[in-house]
């Protein structure tokens, strides 16, 4: 069933049912971990993956010092004689945090290209009020985050209340401002079918997501390949529509560089070269930046280094 | 919508020299693993026999036109000497086995090919030209699933035909095609043997050497000598084979043409035939199907080993409401695909089979051009040795063209326009050939109703190139006689009483 939304202009737009096959999905998904990156184009890919990465901590257990650790390695990955030996590893293209650690974050990333992401509207389960959704926004930009990786209420989503979905999104927008990012997080781990992640994407699409995001890395599963590619062919679909480029992030499971040059595939073959870039698609992940640098290592040296080599937070 | 630039500049990485824009470097599959003689016989009674004409011929890698080896060219006489081989395997040995023995023959050769599919896939690569990725990840998996699932057959065979006594015909002559050389050798072999009948198998003569190398599993699996014999050679090595009266069964897979020349020629004959012969498979996607897995599922279906299949979904039908933008996904779907070197393993499309086919596929583009369709094809660069064409779709076909009556056997899809189910129906039924059809709905029932009504041996809906050998596969009219796989393949091997 096509879905009704009162816009902010007072159209009444409609997002069509758009029927996804899931056995297709997988399909396809599968045929791009069977592509094969060797030598040159791999040790591109890899830089490329780092510098498209949302270095990510959201623990509890965050202290000022952790997210300072963290920091420093967002600018430098690698210690500067292996960074030589590579031929430069660029620094990550943000660091996310919860928004109390925002302030630390800034502060130490201060003068460089790495950006502040600020999790926000009660993240992960989103179970609060709009106006403390609207509260947690506002605070994390006005600390200094770039980005706001918001998540969408599922309360709302799944009782079939897109308007209310729809409208939290336009106001959380609205509260970035011009100074901030916003990634709408679907949280497609608890969406349940395929149809209902495309109908996701389309609606924060609509409401002004400049990056759609698979997951909050709290719910399994997150990223998966069938997923973002179902996202991604949204994106492409409002691209063919409007002529805009909205961005993707798939964050919580990718784990390996070999998996996340799937993604780099799908990516370059469902939407394009000019995707192939931090502005338009990123990878959120805790864990993926030590396997990606032992191999770019391994792929200039020829051997495997342990992590102790280059430090992990 | 505004979209917001970030209050800091790009970070370096970004639009640096490291950053990854789509290439693939050469990954080539090592081709070391494979030994190719200089020189094959005929594999005939257990041993490699040179041809009594001492005739022999060159097949080569259509990806660069180097020629791989020579192989002996069959005469009547060397076909003679395979049948009186098979025969006398058949009354001494393998008519007195148990189906449990024979089983078990062909449980081992299923296995023994596992273990060496690596080496089998980049031969079949090498002398066909069709993509590693696709010998590797279908041809060589699908060859042992159908060598296991007759292995199973072969003791159980009273419980296919019910209480009705049967028996084996003796020798089987079995001809081969050029797309899917070992899998065919294996869809014929492996029913042949477990039913108890013995093989004189001829594979296609563009693509011999993976029927040759199977002789090694043959061998390996322990199977007395002469249950199966392979004989190389062409067009009349195979008329040979066909008309020798200690041939009681005929099993073709190929053109309509040939497959007719064969029909006549049998008919003086006491001989069963089953004939798995061309296609032009419709596909049909209804305005409410799943589209992006559709346009996946037309280029899989047209595309895949390029479009030298017999059951390849190459007339396109698209309602009229979505098939501009169905079209433009789907040509924009078509950039992406990768002509080239077959043993890479990022290539999609690989060679033409042959210089013969090559030439045929491009005068029938010659004649879809010149009788009014509109051309396109994609843009990507083509090796500059072998035999290559670029993926490519007719617009604004006639019903009555060339191109949309006649099997191209090639990269080469035409896209016509529907309305209704009713039109879709009449117009995918609107062929000689009968083989398979795809039938893209969101709708149960409108898929249930639309198949039913579908003159083809398959019908995939939502999906398309699905293979089982547990499911029978074959056609109607032109497109056969008999099927294939599953019970339903035992049936022709089996004289019943």
């Amino acid at each position: 069933m096509g879905v009704k939304i009162r816009l902010t202009n007072g159209v009444l737009e409609t997002i069509p049912h758009h029927p996804i096959d899931s056995v297709g999905v997988s399909e396809r998904a599968a045929s791009f971990t069977k592509r094969s990156l060797k030598k040159g184009s791999k040790l591109e890919a890899l830089k490329t993956m780092v510098a498209m990465m949302d270095l990510t901590t959201l623990e509890g257990a965050d202290t000022p010092e952790r997210v300072r650790q963290l920091c420093g390695r967002a600018r430098q990955p690698l210690p500067a004689h292996l960074d030589e030996l590579v031929g430069g590893v660029p620094p990550v293209a943000a660091v996310c945090v919860y928004p109390a650690l925002v302030p630390v974050a800034v502060e130490f990333l201060a003068e460089t290209s790495v950006q502040v992401a600020s999790v926000s509207t009660a993240f992960p389960s989103s179970q609060v009020s709009g106006e403390l959704k609207l509260l947690d926004v506002q605070q994390a930009v006005s600390w200094g985050a770039t980005e706001i990786d918001m998540v969408i209420s599922r309360n709302a989503f799944l009782r079939g209340d897109y308007q209310t979905v729809y409208d939290e999104i336009v106001k959380v927008k609205e509260a970035c401002g011009t100074g901030a990012h916003l990634k709408v997080i679907l949280e497609t781990g608890e969406l349940g079918t395929l149809d209902q992640v495309y109908r996701a994407s389309k609606l924060a699409i609509l409401a002004g997501a400049d990056f759609i995001k698979t997951s909050t890395g709290k719910v399994q599963p997150g990223a998966t390949l069938p997923v973002t590619l179902v996202m991604l062919q949204s994106i492409f679909d409002h691209f063919q529509q409007s002529g805009q480029r909205i961005g993707m992030k798939p964050a919580g499971g990718v784990r390996t560089a070999k998996e996340a040059i799937a993604y780099l595939c799908m990516v370059y073959e469902v939407l394009g070269v000019e995707w192939l870039t931090p502005t338009l698609f990123r990878f959120g992940a805790s864990r993926l930046l030590n396997d990606v640098l032992r191999q770019i290592l391994r792929q200039v040296t020829g051997s495997y280094y342990n992590e102790e080599v280059f430090g992990s937070e | 919508m505004n979209r917001v630039e970030t209050g800091k500049s790009t970070s370096k990485g970004s639009e640096g020299p490291s950053v990854w824009k789509g290439e693939f470097a050469p990954s080539m599959e090592s081709s070391s693993t494979v030994k190719i003689r200089p020189r094959y016989g005929h594999y005939i009674a257990g041993g490699w026999v040179a041809p009594k004409a001492g005739r022999y011929f060159k097949t080569l890698n259509p990806a660069t036109e180097e020629v791989l080896c020579e192989v002996a060219e069959g005469s009547e006489a060397d076909v003679g000497s395979a049948v009186q081989a098979a025969d006398r395997a058949y009354k001494d040995v393998w008519s007195k086995m148990s189906g449990a023995e024979r089983g078990g023959y062909l449980f081992r050769m299923a296995r023994l090919l596992q273990e060496r599919a690596r080496e089998f896939a980049v031969l079949e690569t090498l002398d066909g030209g069709k993509p590693i990725k696709e010998s590797r990840d279908f041809d060589l998996p699908s060859a042992c699933n159908h060598l296991f699932y007759y292995a199973g057959w072969a003791d159980k065979l009273e419980y296919a035909f019910g209480k009705r006594e049967s028996r084996a015909w003796g020798v089987a002559g079995q001809i081969i095609p050029w797309n899917f050389p070992l899998l065919m050798a294996a869809w014929k072999i492996a029913p042949a043997l477990a039913c108890g009948n013995c093989v004189v198998l001829k594979p296609a003569e563009t693509t011999p050497l993976t029927a040759l190398l199977f002789a090694e599993i043959v061998e390996a699996s322990g199977l007395p000598p002469g249950v199966v014999n392979i004989v190389t050679g062409a067009g009349p090595t195979g008329a040979a084979l066909v008309r020798h009266p200690g041939v009681k069964k005929i099993a073709f897979t190929g053109s309509t043409e040939i497959g007719k020349l064969i029909a006549q020629n049998s008919a003086e004959f006491d001989k069963r035939l089953t004939l798995e012969l061309g296609g032009k498979s419709a596909h049909i996607i209804f305005e409410d199907a799943p589209i992006d897995q559709a346009v996946e599922g037309v280029v899989q279906g047209i595309f895949f080993n390029q479009g030298h299949v017999c059951c390849a979904g190459s007339r396109l039908f698209v309602e009229e409401s979505i098939s501009t933008l169905f079209v433009e996904k789907l040509k924009r779907r078509m950039e992406t695909l990768r002509v080239g070197p077959p043993l890479d393993k990022n290539t999609d499309l690989g060679a033409i089979n042959s210089k013969e086919q090559l030439t045929k596929i491009q005068g029938l583009i010659q004649r879809g051009k010149e009788e009014g369709a509109l051309y396109f094809e994609t843009s990507c660069k083509l090796p500059d040795r072998g035999y290559f064409l670029r993926p490519a779709l007719f617009e604004r076909v006639s019903p009555s063209a060339t191109i949309q009556r006649e099997e191209i056997f090639g990269p080469v899809l035409t896209v016509s326009t529907f309305r209704t189910p009713e039109e879709a129906i009449q117009k995918a039924n609107d062929t000689q050939y009968g083989l398979a059809a795809g039938v893209w709905s969101d709708k149960g029932a409108k898929l249930f109703e639309v198949s039913r009504r579908l003159k083809a041996g398959v019908v995939w809906a939502n999906t398309y190139n699905k293979f089982d050998p547990c499911s029978p596969f074959g056609g109607y009219f032109e497109s056969g006689w008999g099927r294939e796989g599953g019970l339903h393949g035992l049936y022709p091997y089996r004289e019943v009483l």
